[in-house]
């Protein structure tokens, strides 16, 4: 069975998801990416999903609660590349991924997790006054 | 049955010239002008050597009209495109039944009229088949027209580096609004924005299915990791959305696209100050 590969930077997992991410396979993938977690004490995962051209509602799900489980590990979850057909099949199933941190592209995803920028669903409201 | 008709077969074959004369004329006066006499002669002789070809059956759809059909369809699709009326259209095949009735009266001949009355039926099916010809094909320009509508009016403008904008202009509706988030999305994606603005200054109503659309929009957006900004909202576009209850959560709406750039400018970390004249 095909495996996706986790890499490590620093203190950030790397996963890229480069097949059709089958139901058995992203359950592996779950039981790899906790357990690795764990292993190395890492602070952050970022899922790269660039290559995904269909998701489904499962994979939507597994994100989220691959999100849930890191976030309980204290690492925190960035999902990144996500392509707009993806995005849109997303919204239209009703899964917006609440709680889960997204970016444009690996770069940027690497910045959040570096802290050295505020994610997207971050709490941002100081940042809205304009007037202060 | 086969009598009767072989007589408007041949009452047209025996007539042919005068019968095509009085038919051009008529179709020309109806035209004013606007075709010329060789164009207009040449179509009513190719469309009456076609309805002779039918062998005097008076049922249009039979494939011995196969011809004449195609013809006449060709002829009225030529002229939706060209712009003439529906009416300016039938006129050219019923004008033969005025053609004939003309003949009839200047010949006297009593025997005609009876054949005359089939070829009347058969003139006023071809006449229906023209318009409806006419009217699909006026639908089809139609919708080509509003599905370039759909592409013209979607543009992604970008504002500064990472930040787009869509100013939005008309009604929303599920189709344009489908258009309009890939456009976004993909822009996004290709130009690595993370702000978007959505400006609806030109949207003319606010209800609760376009302010749904804008919502999934904003949420899709922000699966990409970039965020929106909601701006151009009228007073009594503010008013209405409060009145059906319409909860835009947590996402950032502003009065006016400037507002909009400028919180955009902030949040990719960047500030706009007087430049050093203005200090004096």
């Amino acid at each position: 069975m095909d495996r996706v590969p986790i890499l490590r930077i620093g203190d950030v997992l790397l996963v890229s998801i480069q097949v059709d991410l089958q139901d058995d396979i992203a359950l592996a993938l779950q039981d790899d990416l906790s357990q690795r977690i764990v292993d190395t004490g890492a602070k952050g995962v970022l899922i790269d999903i660039s290559a995904l051209e269909i998701v489904d509602s499962f994979v939507g799900r597994m994100i989220s609660t691959t999100a849930a489980v890191s976030r309980v590990l204290d690492a925190e979850t960035v999902v990144v590349g996500m392509q707009p057909a993806v995005a849109i099949t997303l919204v239209e199933l009703g899964l917006t991924l609440s709680g889960v941190r997204t970016a444009l592209d690996v770069d940027r995803g690497l910045a959040i997790l570096a802290g050295r920028e505020s994610g997207v669903v971050a709490e941002a409201d100081d940042d809205d006054q304009l007037d202060d | 049955m086969s009598e009767e008709t072989y007589d408007w077969v041949r009452l047209l074959q025996e007539n042919r010239d005068d019968v095509l004369a009085r038919w051009t004329e008529i179709v020309r006066g109806s035209l004013a002008g606007r075709m010329s006499a060789t164009e207009s002669s040449h179509d009513l002789r190719e469309v009456l050597d076609a309805l002779l070809a039918g062998q005097g059956s008076t049922d249009v759809r039979s494939p011995s009209y196969d011809g004449l059909r195609s013809l006449l369809a060709e002829l009225s699709r030529t002229r939706a495109r060209q712009g003439f009326t529906p009416t300016e259209t039938a006129v050219s095949v019923f004008a033969l039944k005025e053609a004939v009735l003309g003949l009839l009266q200047a010949s006297g001949d009593l025997r005609g009229y009876r054949a005359f009355a089939d070829l009347s039926g058969l003139v006023d099916e071809l006449g229906l088949f023209m318009v409806e010809t006419y009217s699909a094909t006026r639908e089809t320009v139609i919708a080509e027209q509003a599905e370039s509508l759909l592409e013209l009016s979607t543009p992604v403008v970008k504002l500064w580096d990472g930040i787009v904008a869509l100013p939005l202009v008309g009604t929303l509706d599920s189709a344009r609004t489908q258009v309009v988030m890939e456009a976004l999305l993909q822009a996004l994606v290709d130009t690595g924005s993370e702000h978007a603005i959505i400006d609806i200054t030109g949207v003319a109503a606010v209800d609760t299915q376009v302010a749904q659309h804008l919502l999934k929009t904003v949420q899709a957006a922000r699966l990409l990791g970039a965020e929106c900004i909601i701006s151009g909202i009228r007073p009594q576009i503010a008013q209405t959305v409060v009145a059906l209850g319409i909860e835009f959560g947590d996402i950032q709406t502003k009065a006016n696209l400037s507002d909009a750039m400028l919180l955009a400018l902030r949040r990719s970390g960047l500030d706009v100050v007087k430049s050093g004249r203005g200090r004096g």
